[in-house]
């Protein structure tokens, strides 16, 4: 395999213009917005970078995105989770999780319907696969999909609904043949404003506070059959590679998060005078700060490698579960030591540290949980 | 209205850290980036094409590196970009710059010609006055608001203690502070126009040798000469005293006296 990642100064001027974006407008009140516990503020972030062109980024000019590739979208994301990792959330499952699907297996028409306004910004994507009998087992949907005319009938609850009641636009999986199992899921394109697509209930969190998740309850939703998905029977399918590609975004996520946390506790340590020296001069504290780095760059190395699989059209599964689970994991355990570094101070609110911890957590669970990632991962290699 | 806007790369100066030992500047790894007060005024010539429609066309002297700080004008939305690179132009002090940035206006359409106060990593605020100097335009320095009348603007010129309010006729001259605006960012398809569509025209003392007078460019052409660089010694931290003015005042002599700068 011939590997040649490049950064283009394309790269490098999105990258910064993120950067900026990010220093001056998403830093100032993330610990706030996490306090808050309110999606309001972060979705008042997400319009003002579909003005920058962020929210299409990997998808093409003539569709409203922005024309740029796999790592572009890496890369920013690395940047915004860098600060805040609720933004991050919002962001990749509108991205790689609404976005894509819709894009990847819609009609010409539900492209211009729905990606079209995605992509520029005027309309935020949403996903529902996760049920409360279904999580890591998707096929075990109890969701149903019955067509009665030129309609489908969606009934059933998903729970844990990332962006649900501010996006405008879901996708939504259900069963339309139970007796088929996983073959017999469909997904389907529907609008918030649907009779009968009602959000209940709002979840309450460990990290990642200032995004919304709730729960649906879809009692005889009318869904045009245009608004089918792909085919009957293909929803299984959509789901998987949906989540294939979403896993290059939370790797991201991963990396961003832990990359935040090194850089502020390697501050601290080089400014925090304990037995008249920094603390970065104690070998203890400067040999964790060294494992952390070469862990972020490992995951950023790996992020990077799917992302740039994808580009080139290659099979990139197991690359983005490996990122995803590697990334992910080395969030968790850099942010525990950032936490660590800092001390007392580090679990007092009063730095980002100890947020940056409880965001990390979800990263290893969402988007298949780590555990699911070894499996994706050794099937693959013991195929 | 064609407006051009003088920019020039620099190094992050909050990012640059010295070297103790020589005193001089550790530049290595150091971002560069657009001086923050001619971003300001490229900002303000991007409002004004906003609002009025102008062209906007930004001019910088500089190494092929400063290409980026360009690019990174073209995706804020500038239309043109010329970058004057020559070995014959470097090491230039303010008046061969001026001189020789002078002599490619000359061959560029404009009506305001927008400069920054000065320059982050200089601080000398010659360029813009000099190339006014050149250009027998009129000038005002230090605006902060600028608006257009008719074929004149109305600038907010600042004073440490108070402004004055001045119409300038078209076509004039003024340098931008950093106050004046807060830059836009670039957007994602500005930095694909800017790679894909646009370019950075390359001009070299050929392009401009009728327009400049070869003794003022340059090395050669550079009236300053630096006698000695020196940094002031290393200070310690401080340390913060939240006390009284009478607690205060008995703090700072005992300071002096301990470090016998009085007894």
């Amino acid at each position: 395999m011939v590997f040649d990642l490049k950064f283009t100064e394309e790269h490098e001027r999105i990258r910064q213009m993120v950067r900026d974006f990010v220093e001056k407008e998403v830093a100032p009140g993330a610990a706030e917005r996490d306090e808050g516990e309110d999606f309001a503020p972060t979705y008042e972030l997400l319009k003002k970078m579909g003005k920058l062109g962020l929210m299409g980024l990997p998808y093409p000019q003539e569709y409203g995105g922005a024309g740029a590739d796999q790592i572009a979208y890496a890369l920013a994301g690395m940047e915004i989770n860098k600060v805040d990792a609720s933004l991050g959330c919002a962001y990749s499952v509108h991205i790689s999780l609404s976005g894509w699907p819709i894009f990847h297996y819609g009609t010409e028409e539900q492209r211009q319907k729905y990606s079209v306004p995605m992509f520029k910004g005027e309309k935020l994507g949403a996903f529902g696969l996760t049920e409360p009998n279904a999580g890591s087992d998707s096929g075990a949907s109890e969701c149903t999909a019955v067509l009665e005319g030129d309609h489908y009938i969606l009934n059933g609850t998903k729970c844990f609904i990332t962006n649900s009641g501010y996006a405008d636009i879901y996708v939504v999986f259900a069963m339309t043949d139970k007796s088929k199992g996983v073959k017999g899921i469909s997904a389907f394109i529907v609008e918030k404003d649907t009779p009968g697509f009602n959000f209940t209930k709002q979840e309450r969190k460990m990290g990642i506070r200032s995004t919304v998740q709730r729960v649906i309850e879809m009692e005889n939703v009318k869904v045009p059959k245009e608004n089918l998905l792909g085919k009957e029977g293909e929803g299984f399918k959509i789901a998987m590679t949906t989540l294939d590609g979403g896993r290059i975004g939370i790797a991201a996520q991963g990396a961003g998060i832990a990359d935040g946390a090194y850089e502020y506790a390697l501050n601290y340590a080089k400014e925090r005078v304990q037995f008249g020296k920094p603390i970065a001069a104690q070998q203890v504290i400067a040999f964790k700060l060294a494992d952390m780095h070469t862990k972020i760059e490992a995951a950023k190395l790996l992020t990077l490698q799917a992302a740039w699989k994808k580009d080139n059209k290659m099979p990139y599964s197991k690359d983005a579960a490996m990122a995803k689970m590697f990334a992910t994991d080395t969030a968790m355990e850099v942010t525990t030591e950032a936490v660590q570094i800092l001390g007392g101070a580090g679990f007092l609110r009063d730095h980002p540290v100890e947020r940056m911890m409880r965001d990390a957590k979800i990263t290893q669970i969402y988007e298949g949980t780590n555990e699911i990632q070894k499996l994706v991962i050794s099937g693959q290699i013991l195929r | 209205m064609n407006i051009v806007v003088c920019i020039k790369q620099v190094p992050d100066t909050n990012e640059v850290k010295l070297d103790p030992k020589t005193g001089t500047l550790i530049r290595e790894g150091v971002p560069s980036i657009i001086n923050p007060d001619d971003k300001s005024g490229l900002e303000a010539a991007l409002k004004l094409k906003d609002q009025l429609g102008a062209h906007v066309t930004v001019l910088s002297m500089g190494p092929p590196q400063a290409d980026a700080a360009l690019r990174e004008a073209l995706a804020m939305g500038a239309d043109e970009a010329i970058l004057l690179s020559d070995r014959a132009f470097g090491g230039a002090d303010t008046w061969a710059t001026s001189s020789t940035l002078a002599a490619a206006l000359r061959k560029i359409k404009y009506d305001l010609i927008i400069t920054g106060r000065q320059a982050i990593d200089g601080d000398t605020a010659q360029v813009g006055p000099q190339i006014a100097e050149h250009l027998g335009l009129p000038q005002v320095s230090y605006v902060e608001d600028l608006s257009v009348e008719g074929a004149s603007i109305i600038v907010k010129r600042i004073f440490e203690d108070g402004y004055h309010k001045i119409k300038v006729k078209l076509p004039c001259l003024i340098t931008a502070l950093k106050e004046m605006s807060i830059p836009r960012y670039m957007t994602v398809g500005l930095v694909y126009d800017a790679y894909r569509e646009k370019e950075v025209k390359i001009w070299t003392l050929r392009d401009i040798e009728d327009t400049v007078d070869k003794s003022n460019i340059g090395l050669k052409g550079s009236p300053t000469k630096v006698k000695a660089s020196f940094t002031k010694g290393a200070k310690t931290a401080g340390k913060v005293h939240n006390v009284d003015a009478r607690e205060a005042a008995k703090i700072i002599v005992e300071k002096l006296l301990e470090k016998y700068i009085i007894s």
